[in-house]
């Protein structure tokens, strides 16, 4: 057994890892919504960098494809000086056969920091954390959680309307594969929210009302009742599932359109996490729209992304505005 | 085998003859000779001392997988019969889902080869129904039966194709064997990983439902009753399952059926925090379809209590939820934990836990054994029904460990697994 060295020493108000946003209490989810506040202007800025995290090594270990999510954790990481590198699925020695196990174990024997991982299996990231000392934040582990996904919908939505409690949020589209979804009930449910679900049966998972959420099977009807919709992707392949007939016949269903929102009581807010598929779960005119926040979610997420290292790292809540001009963790 | 042994004193409890009394038991030669009280221990017997003890008939596994040929990094056929041994067991019925999958005789001949040469628990074979387990075309049953085979099934590849299942059921009837089936429409259970419900959907892992099992289950009973032949469903875990077989028992068909220590102790809130070791098809259910699988063992719906022991190496359940195997190991734990929480909790009597062990499945199989009527194999364990002992997945002798009972307490062991007259497994010695 290699020693390991302690690290991580400064225990941060989260623990060791941000592996989903269920058990997080409401205090923890606000503390890093309030951190991610100070964060927003450093992106804002001439030179997009403070030494924050000034010597810690984070690997990016992406078993499945993404852009946006490892392009905003990067940002993230590099804004507040942290050495970064990453690993995706292809070219890697998982595909070589290697075990997630012995993949991570051999980072850490280079002693790093943190792991941000993606990966298909739900229950990845918690098995990572699990098995090695350094901080694990999960960017999505199969449809079980995408905690830093669903925290920056919920600074979104929170920028909106300037809370989160008692608003009604929906989820409309593929639940049962979404982990962005878990974790937007979880933390919006914890932070005192109204949830609810939208989607065709085949993709609701058995037993959704029984977290706690309203499940509506017709969009219309989550229209007249929400204040915010959260539109999911709809991944191409669901047809081949038999859980659909058709994209057509989705966007006909389901699609959130002008002429549906035109139907609503109020302003709807619309969020999505991207990438979207224009004219199949969301119409153009409404992803360009005035009420789409898709592209304030976006630059959300790399202030978010920040919180959560930050607080990782050891960093104090109040201490995060200070840290910007030049304190190191 | 030759010589006499002489077992005194001891709770002799063999539900075969409803005897539930202090008496002796004798084996000569190999064979059961009597079963009275105050037996004159014949010229060099050998003694053994049982009282405080429970003497049952050798108790019998009709259900594991001892993945030799082709997975002895899990498991070879010596140290699953030595592991069945030591949890008490004379007999096991081995899986042939093995690679290659025991599907013609001279697989048969290898498996009951190693089987003897083991030397410890009996190892009767069961070969596939299909050639392959690919569910195309009928193996050769005949063939495997001359050879030793007891069964034929097709458990771990379940048969899709009900036509071939029906032709299975009446070709298996000229040999007098049981079609076993593992139940499980693999349409309905897709890609799912655990039962389905609110647990998998909290976890994001992929549901099966109770209806991919209970498809298969109302399939093979309609099947059984079209063609008179006898099936035996494996690893029963739900609700609508038991009732069907309840059902299909009062028809008068053929049909027996197995509960598993797992299925009958654990729900699918073991999987938790995304435990391997809480990972097996069919999947841990709800509390009520363990519930009802209790009530269906306890009634004698349920036949035959089987480990389903699925050997993984270590660093094959090292994995996320979803990518690890299915399978946990049973021999070492059944007995104990169908003493402390089947016995132990009033939910049946110590009779009734022997007959699921022993009579149950050695009718349901046509095995020889599994009572202690004269004539018969001299198999016998001796059990001590009080002794506290704390489950060490490191001292199994099984391979492979992977167990989600390590640290339970229990109350009741084996002592002595007796094959043939001969004790192949002491505790303690």
């Amino acid at each position: 057994m290699v020693e390991r060295r302690p690290l991580n020493q400064p225990r941060s108000s989260l623990g060791k890892d941000l592996v989903g946003l269920e058990g997080l209490t409401s205090e923890q989810i606000l503390t890093i919504l309030n951190t991610a506040e100070p964060f927003k202007e450093i992106s804002e800025r001439r030179i997009k960098k403070v030494p924050v995290l000034r010597g810690k090594t984070i690997v990016n270990l992406f078993f499945e494809p993404s852009t946006r999510t490892l392009v905003s954790f990067e940002f993230a990481e590099k804004r507040l000086s942290a050495d970064t590198v990453n690993i995706s699925s292809s070219g890697s020695s998982m595909v070589k056969g290697e075990t997630l196990v012995d993949t991570a174990r051999n980072l850490e024997a280079m002693r790093i920091d943190m792991v941000v991982m993606r990966h298909g299996s739900s229950g990845a990231a918690k098995f990572l954390a699990e098995r090695i000392d350094s901080s694990v934040i999960n960017a999505g582990d199969g449809s079980h959680e995408h905690p830093t996904q669903a925290l920056l919908d919920m600074l979104t939505i929170r920028d909106h309307y300037g809370k989160i409690e008692g608003l009604k949020i929906c989820l409309v589209g593929d639940i049962l594969h979404s982990r962005v979804a878990r974790s937007n009930i979880y933390g919006l449910l914890s932070l005192g929210a109204q949830v609810a679900v939208c989607g065709p049966k085949t993709l609701l998972p058995l037993g959704i009302g029984e977290l706690g959420v309203t499940v509506f099977s017709r969009v219309e009807e989550a229209i007249q009742w929400a204040d915010v919709l959260n539109v999911l992707r709809l991944q191409l392949e669901r047809m081949e599932g038999g859980f659909l007939p058709s994209l057509r016949e989705y966007n006909q269903v389901w699609g959130v359109s002008r002429a549906r929102l035109e139907e609503a009581p109020k302003d709807l807010l619309i969020l999505h996490p991207g990438p979207m598929n224009r004219g199949v779960e969301i119409d153009s005119d409404v992803a360009d729209g005035p009420h789409a926040m898709i592209l304030q979610q976006v630059t959300n997420g790399v202030a978010v992304r920040m919180a959560v290292l930050y607080l990782l790292a050891g960093g104090a809540p109040d201490t995060a505005e200070a840290a910007k001009e030049g304190v190191e963790v | 085998m030759s010589g006499a042994l002489l077992i005194r004193g001891g709770r002799v409890v063999d539900p075969s003859q409803s005897i539930d009394e202090i008496r002796d038991v004798l084996v000569v030669d190999g064979v059961l000779a009597e079963v009275a009280q105050g037996i004159d221990p014949p010229e060099g017997a050998r003694e053994i001392e049982a009282k405080g003890l429970v003497v049952t008939p050798g108790l019998i596994d009709v259900h594991v997988h001892l993945r030799e040929p082709g997975g002895e990094h899990k498991e070879t056929i010596a140290t699953g019969a030595r592991a069945a041994a030591a949890g008490g067991f004379t007999a096991v019925c081995a899986m042939p889902n093995t690679d290659p999958v025991v599907d013609d005789p001279a697989g048969v001949g290898f498996v009951l080869a190693q089987g003897v040469a083991a030397g410890a628990a009996r190892v009767y074979p069961v070969g596939a129904i299909s050639v392959g387990q690919e569910g195309k075309r009928l193996a050769a049953i005949g063939e495997m039966v001359g050879a030793g085979a007891v069964g034929i099934t097709d458990d771990g590849n379940p048969v899709m194709d009900s036509g071939l299942m029906r032709r299975a059921m009446e070709y298996a009837q000229a040999f007098d064997i049981p079609v076993a089936d593992h139940p499980e429409d693999l349409g309905l259970s897709g890609v799912g990983v655990m039962n389905e419900g609110l647990v998998a959907t909290r976890l994001g892992l992929h549901g099966k439902p109770n209806a991919s099992e209970d498809v298969h289950i109302v399939r093979d009973l309609m099947l059984a009753d079209l063609t008179g032949g006898r099936i035996h469903l494996q690893h029963v875990s739900t609700a609508y399952g038991v009732e069907a077989i309840r059902l299909a028992k009062a028809r008068g068909v053929r049909v027996t059926a197995e509960a598993t220590p797992h299925h009958l102790i654990l729900t699918d809130e073991r999987v938790e925090g995304f435990d391997t070791h809480a990972k097996m098809n069919p999947p841990l259910r709800s509390s009520e379809d363990r519930e009802a699988v209790r009530e269906g063992l306890a009634d004698g719906t349920l036949d035959v209590f089987a480990t389903d022991h699925a050997p993984h190496h270590y660093d094959e359940k090292e994995q996320a939820f979803a990518d690890a195997p299915n399978g946990i190991v049973g021999l070492e734990t059944a007995l104990g934990l169908g003493l402390t929480h089947l016995v132990g909790e009033g939910l049946i009597d110590l009779p009734t836990l022997i007959h699921r062990m022993s009579v149950g499945p050695a009718d349901a199989f046509g095995l020889p054994g599994g009572t202690l009527a004269p004539g018969s194999p001299g198999d016998v364990t001796i059990i001590d029904p009080e002794e506290a002992w704390t489950v060490d997945r490191e001292v199994f002798l099984s391979k492979s460990h992977n167990t989600p009972f390590h640290g339970w307490e229990l109350k009741g062991r084996a002592l002595f697994t007796i094959v043939g007259g001969v004790v192949v497994w002491q505790a303690g010695a």
